[in-house]
């Protein structure tokens, strides 16, 4: 029982991780991060990944576009190493092409959900009370939007704006990353907040209060990296949400122009061909998978190296 | 094809020189509707066709449950607040026109007892009315006998500003009078060619007196027959979810004999159409799926299971890329895309007529909608010798560059053709839709070959086709420089149709835009031409005068057509149902049934 | 305790009267019109759609509409539905059970895959199952439910031609009744049961991890109790804490449905009436069900609220 808990955190751990933080504590953290072998064959192949979407074009030089239907629905060949789609697309050059448009989106989307998520549940967690009821009123607020009609009047307000200030492609994306970002950071911030809630009334929590160490100094170095298990997990899944999530708004009229073919949106048009041209999900399928998987096993990896506790 | 032409072709259908199907076909690729192509031959004194029944069972039920899909299911099931096609079908079960269009445009008696003609005087030569006999021992499924009174009161419903109904323009104009208990008189204020509307077809269906009578008017919308309908069709009301199950059973009482043929019927709503398309024709789980916007390479490859096919049926939607005339980027009194303003370079007919050149249509009728979209360079289409030079349509790179060329645009260092410091740079909007993108990208290329720079912009559905006011990405406000989306012509006459290029129609700030002349083209003559087809009596003259306005704005590239969309439905293969693109799906539901 | 209770419940009214005003701004403010179809019609005259607007109050300002909104609401008057005309909870509670067997019966589903899979994989760290386990829950929530919807239909109707993939009325009688109905909902449950048991089982493993590796356990470790002792009562019932959140985050959409879901397999369910609400702009029935989803997310999440203390009794009410 939780409330049986007799002895304070491992102290040899933190007696430690204290007696090396004076040699260096990044190194110290790349060194956990290592001994995960995963996480790092996971930075190795996310590093691919990214620089395939990067530069992949520059080699890779089939236009997206160029409509050829005497080559449609084609299997894998050496002209279309990932075959074509119904308008006879590369589509190689299309999933290079997207995916950078929905790693971005991906990646940024999750950042600013995890972000908010972990801001708000972190203080309402520590603060209680009036704070707490507030942020909590807010949460249960975005919980209970309706999602299309909200999106259809972000798009109706501030679309043009946007695109005036930032330009219709850098726009759109900042437009996308918080509308997605935005509908997504709910969870984390209820989760942050109930671990906080039970964190904060554990003795190693207690002893290092009474030690004298002040709230920021208290959340930072002591209950959030304790708190980030389930952050990790939602940051994953998140990533693939994001993903999917763009395509979908394409439909809307809020994403990138529907002739941009980020992977969702390739996923989604394959989808009624699958029982003829197979080889048309697989390409984005596989790419999404593979890009959560990644960032599962980095997460992960982080969270290795960054926890206080953990013996290695 | 003029008037003379006209006339001859309907001599050569008196003397059985050319078949009666045949001359309406080659109506409806001038561009008028079947029901006027008809018309036209009844006028000339050619018998109307008896349509042949080709129903087979000898007796009433024993066809077990008839299992339709509508992927958007009616959310009401009064026929005269039916907005759209879904709720119009769902009623259509229930209730019955006095007349319905068959596919050839022939007028086939439902609650009439027969068409009224100019033989025998129900149908006056001078335009001014038409009487309806109507068929005798007809009853209401509470068991309420079918009257004159019934025609009258729908009238008197449907007319009332209060009750709102979307029929209201039908009624409005006509006065209904009840000559006896089953005749009745309908009177129009000014002579009317096209009869043929009120208790007709979708517009048409008759709603029983003794339920509606206290809920006329302001009270019309706590009508409870509003949900559950008592009519006088082949099956009776059982049961009625909005938006997802319209359920119904055999009438005992029907008035044709040996009809129905299913003991039940169910219309499930919602879903998407591929996979309706998917449950009828590769499952065979429902035997028929209304409107399937689906790529017709799916289609066919689903086909190949033999449980079912996709039946395609003509019908007169086209569509079409509008051009703007008036410049959508520019500000004149707080109205962009303003009467007071012209596009800087698609005023110039060249342009547009490179433009017209740059539409692939071959590829986007082979590749995209195959037998559910024929290419068309207009709304005059029609067989080789009635093709007029002037408005056949070609796809030309190489003399789009030329025309361009010629008329002075010329390439600059980006590959992007411009004039007096004008790119030739458009933004080309459409809703969203897959075969739209699909297109969008097939002119995109071809028009960059030609150097011609187009942004693509699709807008979601619910929006593109709203008429919110605030919203600047509507159709009818077009602030953009072309836009493609399909025109219906539901209506079974073109007039209506044809109301979309009258300057007074232009969509202004002034009306909120509800206008529905959307490509702000304007023409004195085409007004005219307008303004005397609504009283012309003689049909052959007005559908000459109708060729003729659709000539204008064809061969002036107003806008550019790019395929017909005939009506596509997935049908099992055993069931036997006659479909009609001038009418509801189920307007001859009675004749439906399964083959052994 | 109580005296939390009720002071949570006290502020959960004024929560909820602000939770209306929002939504009810956003749905005025958001574009589109409940007569679109009647302005784009060209038979139909302008003057029609005036009269609807007028009949439905329409034209009043947005702030008289809430008022008049809520004033009904408070006296049980849900709100009529422009698309339909019929009461707006007419329309929801024809499509609650539905709903509520459906999506219920996915929610059970990932419950019972997420807390064994996840708690056993948790206790054996990197082993062939939790290897396994772990890369079947990436597929099954990098995969859409619109994908793998299509892929179960393809599979198990078309090919197989085993379930029927329409979700429809049931007319047949006795046992057959129930049968028909585990055949249609079969897919569906299956479909949304895996998307969110893939989600869910990562998050228990992953708590009961952080639970293991705590020094409490090892010390009941080192007193000598049963392992399956050890992981139960000292292990799953702290990693809780992250699962009650999250399923009490869940519940409400058992009410809500599952749009992507309910779309593919046609279920009636609260979700599409949702959506077809939202595309034909009826208001009153988007704020119905909206407001509803609202009161549940907000007696879940207080509920979630209760149970931390219950699970773990340290954490105070103050």
């Amino acid at each position: 029982m939780a409330g049986s808990t007799l002895v304070s955190p491992t102290a040899s751990a933190q007696a430690r991780a204290a007696g090396r933080k004076h040699v260096s504590p990044w190194r110290e953290a790349w060194r956990r991060f290592r001994r995960h072998r995963l996480a790092v064959v996971s930075v190795v192949v996310l590093g691919l990944m990214v620089l395939l979407v990067l530069f992949g074009p520059l080699i890779w030089r089939v236009p997206v576009n160029e409509i050829d239907f005497s080559a449609k629905l084609q299997g894998p060949s050496w002209q279309h190493p990932l075959g074509t789609d119904d308008l006879g697309q590369d589509l190689l050059a299309r999933m290079l092409y997207g995916g950078r448009i929905s790693l971005a989106v991906g990646l940024a989307a999750m950042t600013v959900a995890i972000l908010v998520g972990v801001v708000i549940g972190a203080i309402a967690g520590i603060s209680r009370g009036g704070v707490d009821a507030a942020l909590m009123w807010l949460t249960d607020l975005f919980l209970s939007l309706p999602q299309l009609p909200l999106l259809l009047l972000v798009i109706y307000l501030f679309r043009d704006k946007l695109k005036d200030i930032a330009g219709p492609e850098f726009g759109m994306f900042v437009l996308i990353v918080i509308v997605i970002g935005g509908f997504r950071w709910m969870p984390v911030a209820r989760l942050v907040r109930a671990q906080f809630f039970s964190l904060r009334e554990k003795e190693f929590v207690e002893a290092a209060r009474a030690l004298g160490a002040s709230t920021p100094r208290l959340v930072v170095r002591h209950i959030l990296p304790n708190a980030l298990g389930p952050v990790i997990v939602a940051g994953t899944i998140d990533v693939a949400a994001a993903i999917i999530a763009e395509s979908t708004l394409s439909f809307l009229g809020l994403g990138f122009p529907p002739d941009i073919p980020t992977w969702g949106r390739i996923l989604f048009d394959a989808k009624d061909n699958i029982d003829f041209a197979p080889h048309w999900v697989l390409a984005p399928g596989i790419a999404i998978f593979l890009a959560v998987l990644t960032i599962n096993f980095i997460g992960d990896g982080l969270r290795d190296a960054l926890d206080p506790r953990k013996v290695m | 094809m003029n008037e003379k032409e006209l006339r001859g072709l309907i001599d050569d259908v008196k003397i059985g020189k050319l078949s009666r199907r045949s001359f309406v076909s080659r109506m409806v690729a001038l561009g008028l509707t079947a029901p006027l192509a008809s018309q036209m031959l009844t006028y000339a004194g050619v018998a109307q066709a008896q349509t042949k029944s080709t129903y087979k069972p000898t007796k009433r039920g024993g066809g077990g449950a008839l299992k339709v899909l509508w992927w958007q299911g009616a959310t009401l099931l009064n026929p005269h607040f039916a907005v759209g096609t879904k709720d119009q079908e769902g009623s259509r079960i229930f209730y019955e026109p006095l007349a319905g269009w068959d596919p050839n445009g022939n007028l086939v008696p439902m609650l009439a007892a027969e068409i009224p003609n100019l033989e025998d005087g129900t149908l006056a030569k001078d335009g001014m009315s038409v009487t309806w006999k109507l068929k005798k021992n007809v009853v209401w499924h509470d068991g309420k006998p079918f009257t004159a009174d019934d025609c009258v009161f729908t009238w008197e419903y449907a007319r009332d500003p209060a009750t709102a109904t979307y029929t209201i323009s039908t009624y409005q104009e006509v006065t209904v009078e009840k000559i006896d208990s089953h005749t009745i008189r309908v009177k129009f204020q000014k002579p009317t060619p096209f009869w043929a509307d009120a208790f007709v077809g979708t517009r048409g269906m008759i709603i029983p007196k003794h339920l509606f009578e206290a809920y006329k008017g302001a009270a019309s919308r706590d009508a409870p027959t509003n949900l559950k309908p008592v009519g006088t069709g082949p099956y009776k009301f059982v049961d009625f979810k909005p938006g997802d199950m319209v359920r119904g059973e055999l009438n005992p009482n029907y008035h044709e004999p040996n009809r129905p043929y299913f003991d039940t019927i169910e219309m499930k709503g919602g879903g998407d159409a591929v996979s309706a398309a998917r449950a009828v024709i590769q499952t065979g789980e429902y035997d028929y799926a209304w409107n399937m916007q689906v790529e017709d390479e799916i289609l066919l490859r689903m086909e190949k299971g033999g449980k079912g096919r996709a039946e395609i049926t003509q019908g007169g939607n086209i569509e079409y890329i509008a051009v703007n005339f008036t410049d959508p980027w520019t500000e004149v009194d707080g109205e962009r895309a303003s009467i007071k303003t012209k596009h800087p370079s698609l005023s110039d007919p060249a342009v547009r007529q490179a433009l017209a050149l740059l539409v692939d249509r071959k590829s986007v009728q082979e590749h995209i909608y195959g037998r559910t979209g024929v290419a068309t360079g207009n709304f005059v289409n029609g067989p080789e010798r009635f093709r007029s030079p002037n408005t056949k349509w070609e796809f030309n790179i190489e003399k789009a560059n030329q025309v361009l060329e010629e008329a002075g645009w010329k390439r600059g260092t980006d590959g992007i053709r411009a004039k007096d410091g004008k790119k030739l740079k458009f933004v080309y909007q459409t809703s969203i839709n897959a075969p739209r993108q699909k297109t969008q990208a097939i002119v995109k290329q071809a028009c960059q070959k030609a150097g011609i720079d187009l942004e693509l912009k699709s807008v979601t559905a619910s929006v593109f086709f709203s008429s919110d006011v605030a919203n600047p990405d509507t159709y009818t406000k077009f602030f953009c420089d072309i836009e493609m989306y399909t025109t219906t012509m539901v209506q079974p006459d073109p007039e209506q149709f044809m109301l979309q290029f009258l300057t007074v129609e232009v969509a202004t700030k002034e009306n909120k835009w509800q206008g529905r002349n959307i490509t702000r083209w304007r023409n004195e003559e085409y007004d005219k031409l307008h303004r005397a087809g609504q009283g012309e009596l003689d049909p052959v003259k007005r559908a000459a005068l109708f060729i003729k306005m659709n000539d204008m704005v064809c061969n002036d590239n107003a806008v550019i057509p790019v395929v017909y969309r005939p009506r596509v439905a997935a049908i099992s293969t055993k069931l036997q149902a006659s479909i009609s693109g001038w009418d509801n799906d189920l307007w001859n539901l009675r004749d439906w049934y399964r083959d052994a | 305790m109580t005296h939390y209770l009720l002071r949570r419940l006290i502020i959960a009214i004024p929560s909820l009267l602000g939770i209306s005003i929002v939504l009810f701004t956003v749905l005025a403010l958001a574009p589109g019109d409940p007569f679109d179809e009647l302005a784009t019609n060209p038979a139909v005259p302008p003057e029609v759609r005036a009269a609807l607007r007028a009949k439905f109050g329409l034209d009043d300002p947005v702030y008289l509409r809430y008022l008049h909104w809520l004033t009904a609401m408070l006296q049980g008057d849900w709100g009529f539905s422009f698309a339909s005309r019929v009461d707006a909870d007419t329309l929801i509670l024809q499509r609650l059970p539905t709903t509520l067997f459906v999506i219920g019966s996915a929610q059970i589903l990932s419950l019972l895959i997420a807390l064994p899979v996840g708690v056993y994989a948790a206790t054996r760290p990197y082993s062939i199952f939790d290897q396994i386990a772990n890369t079947l829950a990436f597929v099954g929530f990098s995969l859409p439910t619109f994908f793998t919807g299509l892929l179960f239909i393809l599979v198990f109707s078309i090919y197989l031609d085993w379930l029927p993939f329409v979700y429809s009325d049931v007319t047949a009688t006795g046992w057959r009744w129930y049968w028909e109905h585990l055949r249609q909902a079969l897919m569906p449950i299956a479909v949304l049961g895996l998307f969110q048991g893939a989600s869910m089982t990562r998050y228990v493993r992953s708590s009961v991890l952080d639970m293991i590796r705590l020094d409490h356990v090892t010390t009941a470790r080192s007193k000598g109790l049963p392992e399956g002792t050890v992981v139960v009562k000292h292990v799953v019932r702290n990693a809780m804490i992250p699962v009650v959140t999250l399923v009490a985050l869940q519940m409400p959409i058992v009410f809500g449905g599952a749009i992507v879901t309910e779309q593919i397999f046609r279920i009636p369910g609260i979700g599409s009436l949702l959506i077809s609400a939202i595309l034909a702009n009826d208001t009153p029935v988007i704020m119905a069900v909206t407001f509803v989803f609202a009161c549940l997310v907000i007696f879940f999440n207080l509920i979630a609220d209760v149970l931390y203390g219950w699970l773990d009794p340290r954490i105070a009410y103050r």
